[in-house]
């Protein structure tokens, strides 16, 4: 399946750009195999392993949520809005 | 501008959003203002820009308008964050609470900035003097009790 995957302040510029389209091999897929993919491709995104959110569609989720044909999943570095 | 939420390139109007939350029963209108500050970790600041992942941002904002609506029934909440670049002094965030009485505008205003802090999609991207850094604060995770709960310690202390 595809997704498209979003990025946002320092993982965009790490990985040079804010949005892209993930291939994920299998139809059980987790927002987790997404970032193992993304990480793959962008070794310099791994120390935000622990530190990163995950949204679906525009809603928070979990590594462990599943994932669809055409969703959008985003990756949050820490936030720091106010 | 007249919806309680906003994620805007637009100059904030405290003034504006003050008159949102009143309301005739309400005795006490309190408003936050986030200003951008010219020095940060030992060094000066030139300008923000602040970047967000809006569709995610807004439904953040409304889950805090919906938090202290749970705590404090009786007040009402308006919040608007800017996006974009901004200047020294300019207002990044601005937070309006109206109630019956001070002690639950009080408390909502200084719960939603804590909350913005820990579960809004905004990122801050500072511009000094020599360089460029993105602020990294907290993870977010809407569904943290133990923040939910620090938040309301400070809106309460």
């Amino acid at each position: 399946m595809r997704v498209t995957v979003r990025l946002f302040a320092r993982l965009r510029e790490l990985a040079g750009r804010g949005d892209l389209d993930c291939e994920c091999p299998g139809d059980a897929a987790t927002v987790a195999d997404v970032w193992q993919q993304l990480v793959a491709r962008y070794p310099a995104l791994a120390p935000y392993e622990r530190a990163v959110s995950c949204a679906v569609n525009a809603e928070y989720a979990r590594r462990t949520s599943p994932i669809a044909d055409g969703d959008e999943v985003a990756f949050l570095p820490p936030v720091s809005g106010g | 501008m007249t919806s309680l939420t906003a994620i805007t390139p637009s100059v904030l109007d405290p003034v504006a959003l003050a008159h949102l939350v009143e309301a005739a029963g309400h005795g006490a209108v309190c408003t936050f203002v986030g200003v951008v500050r010219d020095h940060h970790a030992g060094r000066q600041v030139t300008h923000l820009v602040y970047e967000a992942y809006e569709p995610l941002a807004l439904k953040a904002l409304d889950r805090i308008l919906a938090e202290c609506a749970d705590t404090w029934p009786t007040a009402r909440v308006a919040i608007h964050h800017r996006t974009g670049p901004l200047a020294i002094g300019e207002a990044s965030v601005v937070i309006a609470a109206g109630s019956p009485h001070r002690a639950e505008a009080f408390a909502a205003t200084r719960y939603s900035i804590e909350r913005i802090k820990q579960i809004v999609p905004i990122w801050k991207h500072e511009f000094f003097d020599g360089g460029t850094e993105w602020v990294e604060g907290a993870t977010a995770d809407p569904d943290d009790a133990g923040a939910r709960a620090e938040a309301m310690r400070r809106a309460c202390a």
